[in-house]
């Protein structure tokens, strides 16, 4: 019943966020400010994570494929596989899912429990729509933009394995990535990280906007926040790929 | 005028307020008073459309704050202003943007000269206008519960709700919010509604005073005439201090 109830209580707060706006004029800036704390604030996070990542698949792909059957250069096409279908979108939002997730939560949850939320109501502004409707956009375009750039570091952290390693040569691995691309596998990736974009900062908002209490509530939203989000992620992930696939 | 109708709350099985009905007049410093846990805060939140009751309604000059359209309800919001206890500023503003927020906001069509005179005049008013380029941290609470007039006046306001405006402030300092709210109730021709349980509040602001006791108003009359109510458990809370009963 609870679970039912915070569905509904979910979707009510999703339309009020676009309910009663406030006009366009005000949230440009406040869109670029979250891009910045999303997007900018989390690329060494996500460079650090895809390009190891990305290192470590090419490693662990090679040392598994020791049939003298199979060609080395399909170790270039499986890291470019793992990386773009699930590594550079999936990993990348989990991640994100703690960092930007427990932000947000926190971030809001402190607003609600200072008043500040209160205090925009009472001004007759849509605090919902004023504060959260921005963080929605610019995750969904931040988050994606990470996950190309994920993407490509992942890559380019199994290429530099070829390089400076001796599972595979940088010939093999260049020619796996590019034997039977398929340019739809990018629009997947990036359809993938929209979905879980939105999920992200709707999820570590609506968390953080219904705290009630003090800081160890703040705690437990954002703790909340995370948690729900990346079960959340791991379940839009299988659906996506059953439904699209 | 702010006329409550017959306002219920409750939180689970716990009844909050029990059916309060009041009337606040216009240009009035009206203090509704009561011990911890009467309801106090619940109903100026209620009054102010922050929660909404189980019952009841509160109109602002006929105005139903409940029973009106998404439009209205704005319009009526927008000649609010409110004061909370820690007052609510936010973290990444510096003062002047704080007090600048509601007209950035909502007055769109100000120019932004006027803006930022405006914003002078309201700090000066509450005497931080050296204070302007500080962010909240670095100010005193004292010093925030002005700011937090400031921004509540900013917009000129015909109501003026004050949540606990003297809350972990010092007693020079708590007279000194008194005066302010005071002052500029009387000078912007505001309704002003301060919940409180500090009777020094009551016995130097409070031209209507209304008790809270057990989610009902026990009590209701001007500050002269609390010292001498007959509602034991209004003595209680007003005689609990010593020094009250030299006034007597």
């Amino acid at each position: 019943m609870n679970f039912i109830q915070n569905w509904g209580k979910y979707f009510i707060f999703l339309s009020s966020t676009v309910r009663s706006r406030e006009p366009f004029r005000v949230y440009p800036p406040l869109i670029v400010d979250e891009m910045v704390k999303i997007g900018t604030n989390s690329f060494v996070i996500v460079a650090i994570v895809s390009s190891f990542i990305g290192a470590v698949t090419c490693i662990q792909t090679a040392d598994n494929l020791v049939s003298p059957l199979v060609p080395l250069s399909v170790i270039g096409t499986i890291c470019r596989d793992m990386t773009l279908l699930e590594l550079a979108p999936t990993f990348t939002c989990v991640v994100l899912a703690g960092k930007v997730g427990s932000n947000l939560a926190g971030e809001i949850g402190s607003m609600r429990i200072t008043e500040q939320i209160d205090a925009i109501d009472v001004m007759g502004i849509n605090s919902s729509s004023y504060l959260i409707l921005p963080k929605i956009i610019a995750a969904c375009i931040m988050i994606p933009a990470l996950c190309i750039l994920s993407a490509f570091l992942g890559l380019m952290g199994g290429y530099l394995v070829s390089v400076f390693g001796d599972v595979i040569t940088p010939t093999d691995f260049v020619s796996g990535l590019r034997s039977g691309f398929r340019s739809f596998n990018v629009f997947f990736a990036l359809l993938k990280s929209f979905v879980f974009a939105f999920l992200i900062s709707t999820i570590a908002s609506y968390k953080g906007y219904y705290t009630f209490g003090g800081a160890l509530e703040i705690g437990q939203a954002s703790t909340k926040a995370v948690t729900n989000s990346v079960i959340a992620i791991l379940i839009a992930d299988l659906i996506l790929a059953q439904v699209i696939l | 005028m702010i006329e409550v109708v017959n306002i219920k709350k409750s939180f689970g099985n716990r009844q909050i307020l029990n059916g309060i009905s009041c009337r606040f007049e216009d240009s009035n410093n009206s203090l509704v008073i009561g011990a911890s846990g009467t309801g106090k805060s619940v109903l100026l939140k209620c009054m102010v459309g922050l929660m909404r009751p189980d019952e009841g309604d509160v109109f602002y000059d006929g105005r139903s704050l409940f029973n009106s359209s998404v439009k209205e309800v704005k319009k009526i919001r927008r000649e609010m202003g409110m004061l909370f206890q820690g007052g609510a500023l936010f973290d990444s503003l510096t003062v002047a943007e704080n007090v600048k927020f509601p007209l950035d906001m909502l007055s769109t069509e100000m120019p932004e000269s006027e803006k930022s005179d405006q914003v002078l005049h309201c700090l000066e008013r509450v005497g931080l206008e050296q204070s302007a380029n500080k962010k909240p941290s670095e100010i005193s609470g004292g010093m925030k519960k002005r700011v937090g007039i400031a921004r509540a006046i900013v917009m000129n306001p015909k109501y003026l709700f004050c949540d606990e405006p003297n809350s972990g402030l010092d007693p020079m300092t708590s007279i000194k919010i008194d005066e302010l709210i005071s002052d500029i109730t009387d000078e912007y021709k505001i309704t002003t509604i301060v919940v409180t349980h500090d009777m020094n509040s009551v016995i130097g602001i409070g031209e209507y005073v209304m008790f809270l006791y057990n989610g009902l108003k026990e009590w209701e009359g001007d500050s002269k005439s609390i010292l001498h109510a007959e509602s034991q458990p209004l003595k209680d809370f007003v005689f609990a201090s010593k020094i009250m009963e030299g006034l007597l």
